[in-house]
């Protein structure tokens, strides 16, 4: 199967399933669930159920195109279904079936895998999923997001594209996949990860990097505050990359890295609470009006004053949509 | 007649540790609820696998005992009128407990002064089914998970989602309904190999049913089918496994029908230090090591799948794949490791922030490799603690402790051999990290000890200084387990000096670095604690503990032995030396200065009492000189605990009064108590020697 074929099928699978084929994010993120797409919409009580590929940088991981497992920029297939549906799991083996990965085949196992974004305030219970002992998947149960508890809870899936296709195409480097009939991986990606190593590990400029976060970070401040949550949330993102490409260049130190990464919790924690009062103010759109209108009341009723008071109006507002659940979309 | 009870819980995949954990304790809890429930049973036992957990309680009984009980009600004067008829509060007291009013019996109640009403209740017991809903669902409500979870629109929170719920009582489904499902008789077979439905007739067929259903339910069964899949293993590679019970008790719970497969690996990786491959193979891949004959690791790998597949070749070859993949990582970052120095290493960690609110002079870790070094000279280590100091942390900077971190020192060790750093700085640098868990290896070296003291003194010190002090239960920078660390390595030496060695020199060397140091109590205290700890786990109870180290904890081989001895100390003994430590506290705390002294010509209490106490006192001190010589502090106890009838003799018999209204009296009188206490109130303080407990 070729690597696009992957990417339509599994595109298909989930579409098929109730899932919006959602595109990437147009900034840079360290993983799909930086997403608009899954961290602001896992928040409140509003149905959401989504595929996308992002591209996601991690600029540590880079090997100079050298490591054949191994690079600072790759793909993922990220699944968003919220409320979490109960055959979650059977869904997902459905999935591996239907790119070749046959249990009957191959030795598939849910090993223990707890997820945690302290950048994102986020954590989740779930697992790893291995096939013939390699993790193909990520796959978590989100619990909190921005430091606001998850109610319903999202199921998230995050497969490895390349490693599931290096696996189903038979070859030990990344960069030998088939994209395509005519066109590898490596012919696409291979000088970006050259280049890129290049410039992560010595030609980045740290000061260059960090007057970049600061100015982010007071982007994120000011347009919270102008109530333009969505643009605020992507320099909440940019500066995530800022602090991962200066944590590559070696330009943090262990302990300053936890001052960095409380930075960005501050900005992702102050959009996931603006985001729900966004989403109230409006009405829950994604909710049939009439139980929207009833989660806005309940949401108006706790939750429109401090940030304590988000958490509890966004808990407030999915126990008012609960009762409704049967008749609300869900994936499946 | 008593029957059988299976309740199972079926879950998505639970983690290993938690499942073990979870089956250790659900034992306990059932039959703490069926106790409360007044129910009798024969036996109770817990099965399971990743995706159930049950419990099968053998001879149940089918319905609590009748209860006869007496319930107290208010006190007679309240229930009955002086003219003996009987008031609203009784008649309501007869009325909710079902008894007619002059079925009411009049008695004392222990515990309460005065006579009450008493109603003698007859209870007839319940069915066990209709107890059995509410029970089970308190048992499952009420497993302690580490961390739970919810899942959908649920409310309910559990290790992972609940997929169903079987309870069977003598073959009769419980109506139990909880998380979103009503219990039945339906379990579910393993997820790949017998994905249907299966019913389960009763408890008793219950292992035999999901065995059918590929499913081994019983732990014990499936460690003994891991364990015979291995030995096949060896039978048919030639290898052994290497031995790994906390591995082994990982494994039996990662699947719910284990079946063997060995792979291979190329020998040339077996050029890289066996630690990191058997350390990717554990931790990444949970495969076990083999080794051939000799005990040398060999390039094959044992793990468990957890199904049949057609070919289990096809599966050992992508595990062969993954494991590659991790070893070619492995090997590339020891080849490109070996182009450095210690050196190079050492230059990069200069860069390194080890504490940022160290300040700009103090917070690299290469900072940090000077202070180790200012602190192993300032105790006087060796010239191998010295170097080795120097190169202590050097390996965090290789690659390859980059990639797994708990190689750490290990590899320094293989490196300092391979950089002819010689075998007695390669063991420091390893064992600096030591000890690295509760009940883990301590140095085995003077020079490792010295520099694991050193190191973990250096952080604790600048952390409080720079505020960052573990607060609850918050201890992000381990600060709690290096302290026990310090004195577990201290103690395990017998060094009884080092402590404010240590902390003089950490305090020296960061503050040459610019580092201001903050007030020494709170340190003083965490320190104090972290010994106490110690000591109560070694049996030492707390009080004891408490005493000898509210005097002094710096040297803890002395703390040690104080507090052993207080086991000398019987509990009447306790108490008549605590009062006398609260007579002068009192005293003190009244602004009278005690000290001096005390004069024998003033002693002027009936009985001779003060001479007799006088006297023994001086007897005792001059027999205990030579223990005191030596440290016996339980000898020295042993002869105080000679002294409390005398001692008691002077509160009780003799009535003297200490605080007499004669200031020259009472002063010697607090002088004689003062003269008396203070050789051993300097070994333990008796004012935190309550009695109760000894």
């Amino acid at each position: 199967m070729y690597l696009q074929d992957f990417i339509f099928t599994l595109s298909k699978f989930w579409a098929e399933r109730g899932c919006v084929v959602e595109q990437p994010v147009d900034v840079e993120v360290g993983a799909g669930t930086f997403h608009p797409a899954t961290f602001l919409r896992v928040l409140g009580p509003e149905p959401w159920n989504a595929a996308f590929v992002q591209f996601c940088r991690r600029p540590a991981d880079g090997r100079y195109g050298e490591n054949p497992n191994r690079v600072g920029g790759y793909y993922q297939f990220q699944v968003g279904l919220k409320p979490s549906p109960l055959h979650v799991q059977d869904l997902y083996l459905d999935s591996l079936r239907a790119v070749g990965l046959d249990p009957a085949t191959h030795d598939i196992r849910f090993v223990e895998d707890d997820w945690e974004s302290p950048t994102l305030g986020a954590w989740g219970l779930g697992w790893e999923v291995w096939c013939d002992g390699m993790e193909v998947t990520q796959y978590t149960y989100f619990q909190q997001a921005g430091g606001i508890d998850l109610m319903p809870a999202t199921a998230e899936l995050t497969y490895g594209i390349e490693r599931l296709c290096m696996y189903l195409q038979g070859v030990d480097n990344m960069f030998d996949v088939k994209w395509d009939k005519h066109v590898t991986y490596g012919q696409l990606r291979h000088p970006w990860e050259v280049e890129f190593s290049k410039y992560h590990f010595e030609e980045l400029k740290p000061e260059i990097a960090f007057r970049n976060f600061d100015s982010y970070e007071g982007e994120c401040q000011r347009l919270l505050e102008r109530g333009l949550v969505l643009p605020a949330y992507e320099f909440c993102m940019k500066s995530s990359h800022a602090f991962n490409s200066l944590d590559a260049r070696g330009a943090i130190s262990v302990t300053e890295r936890q001052r960095f990464i409380g930075r960005v919790r501050g900005m992702a924690r102050a959009c996931a609470h603006e985001y729900v009062k966004s989403r109230a103010r409006l009405g829950f759109p994604l909710l049939p009006k009439a139980i929207g209108a009833k989660a806005k009341e309940a949401f108006d009723g706790v939750g429109s004053s401090d940030s304590g008071g988000v958490n509890a109006g966004a808990l407030a507002a999915a126990r008012a949509v609960a009762s409704h659940a049967e008749e609300l979309p869900h994936a499946g | 007649m008593p029957a059988d009870l299976l309740f199972e819980i079926g879950c998505e995949e639970v983690p290993a540790k938690m499942l073990a954990k979870a089956l250790a304790d659900l034992p306990a809890a059932i039959e703490q609820k069926l106790g409360a429930a007044r129910l009798t049973w024969s036996s109770v036992r817990a099965l399971g696998t990743p995706r159930r957990l049950a419990v099968i309680v053998k001879g149940l009984a089918d319905r609590q005992p009748d209860l006869d009980e007496e319930v107290v009600g208010p006190p007679v004067s309240a229930a009955f009128a002086a003219d003996g008829s009987i008031t609203k509060a009784g008649q309501g007291f007869a009325a909710k407990n079902g008894v007619a009013p002059d079925a009411l019996v009049k008695k004392e109640v222990a515990g309460k002064k005065g006579v009450y009403v008493v109603a003698k209740r007859h209870v007839t017991g319940n069915e066990t089914r209709a107890l059995l809903p509410d029970l089970l669902r308190d048992v499952a409500a009420g497993i302690p998970w580490p961390k739970s979870m919810r899942w959908g629109w649920s409310e309910t929170t559990f290790v992972r989602p609940v997929q169903w719920l079987v309870a069977l009582f003598g073959g009769e489904v419980v109506p139990l309904a909880w998380a979103g499902l009503t219990a039945g008789r339906k379990s579910r077979g393993h997820r790949f190999l017998s994905p249907n439905w299966i019913e389960i007739a009763s408890a008793d067929k219950y292992v035999d049913a999901l065995r059918d259903a590929h499913v081994v339910v019983d732990p014990d069964a499936r460690r003994d089918l891991v364990r015979a899949e291995l030995a096949r293993l060896e039978t048919e590679t030639g290898f052994r496994v290497r031995p790994d019970e906390a591995l082994l008790a990982e494994v039996i719970h990662l699947g719910e029908y284990p079946v063997g497969i060995s792979g291979g690996f190329d020998p040339a990786y077996l050029e890289v230090p066996a630690e990191i491959i058997v350390t990717a193979m554990r931790t990444h891949q949970r495969y076990f090591a083999m080794e051939d004959a000799q005990g040398k690791l060999a390039p094959r790998f044992a793990t468990m799948m957890a199904t049949i597949v057609k070919d289990p070749a096809v599966v050992a070859r992508g595990n062969e794949t993954v494991l590659a993949a991790r070893l070619a990582d492995a090997k590339f970052f020891f080849t490109e490791d070996r182009k450095k120095s210690f050196d190079d290493w050492n230059a990069k960690l200069e860069g390194v922030v080890f504490q940022a609110k160290l300040g700009d002079a103090a917070k690299t870790i290469g900072h940090k490799v000077q202070r180790l070094v200012g602190i192993v000279e300032a105790l006087g280590g060796s010239p191998v603690a010295k170097q080795a100091a120097r190169y202590a942390k050097s390996d965090l900077a290789s690659h390859a402790v980059g990639e797994f971190p708990e190689v750490q020192g290990i590899m320094g060790r293989h490196y300092a051999k391979l950089a002819g750093l010689g075998d007695e700085v390669a063991t420091v640098i390893d064992q600096h990290w030591w000890p690295k868990g509760q009940g883990a290896a301590l140095p085995t070296t003077d020079e490792a000890a010295l520099v694991a003291l050193a190191d973990r003194m250096d952080t604790i010190v600048g952390c409080f200084a720079v505020g960052l002090e573990p607060s609850g239960s918050a201890d992000p920078f381990g600060l709690r387990r290096a302290a026990i660390g310090i004195w577990q390595i201290l103690l395990d030496r017998g060094w009884t000096q080092h402590y404010a060695r240590l902390r003089q020199a950490a305090e020296t060397q960061l503050v040459a670095q610019g580092v201001a140091l903050t007030d020494s109590k709170p340190l003083d205290e965490f320190f104090r604690a972290r010994l106490r700890g110690i000591f109560i786990d070694q049996g030492i109870p707390a009080q004891d503990a408490d005493a000898a180290l509210a005097q002094d904890f710096r040297d803890p081989v002395d703390a040690r032995a104080r507090a052993l001895a207080c086991a000398k100390i019987s509990k009447e003994a306790r108490e008549v030396f605590k009062r006398v430590a609260n007579i002068l506290d009192d005293a003190r705390g009244k602004k009278i200065v005690i000290g001096g002294n005390p004069d024998p010509a003033l002693f002027a209490a009936p009985d001779n009492v003060e001479h007799k106490l006088y006297a023994a006192i001086k007897t005792a001190q001059d027999a205990e000189r030579s223990a005191r010589d030596k440290r016996d502090y339980a000898a020295v106890f042993e002869s105080l605990e000679k002294l409390r009838p005398t001692v008691a003799a002077f509160f009780d018999k003799g009535g003297v009064m200490v605080m007499d209204p004669d200031p020259k009296l009472r002063d010697n009188r607090l002088a004689l108590l003062h003269w008396f206490i203070t050789p051993y109130i300097t070994i333990a303080d008796f004012r935190l020697l309550a009695g109760a407990a000894a």
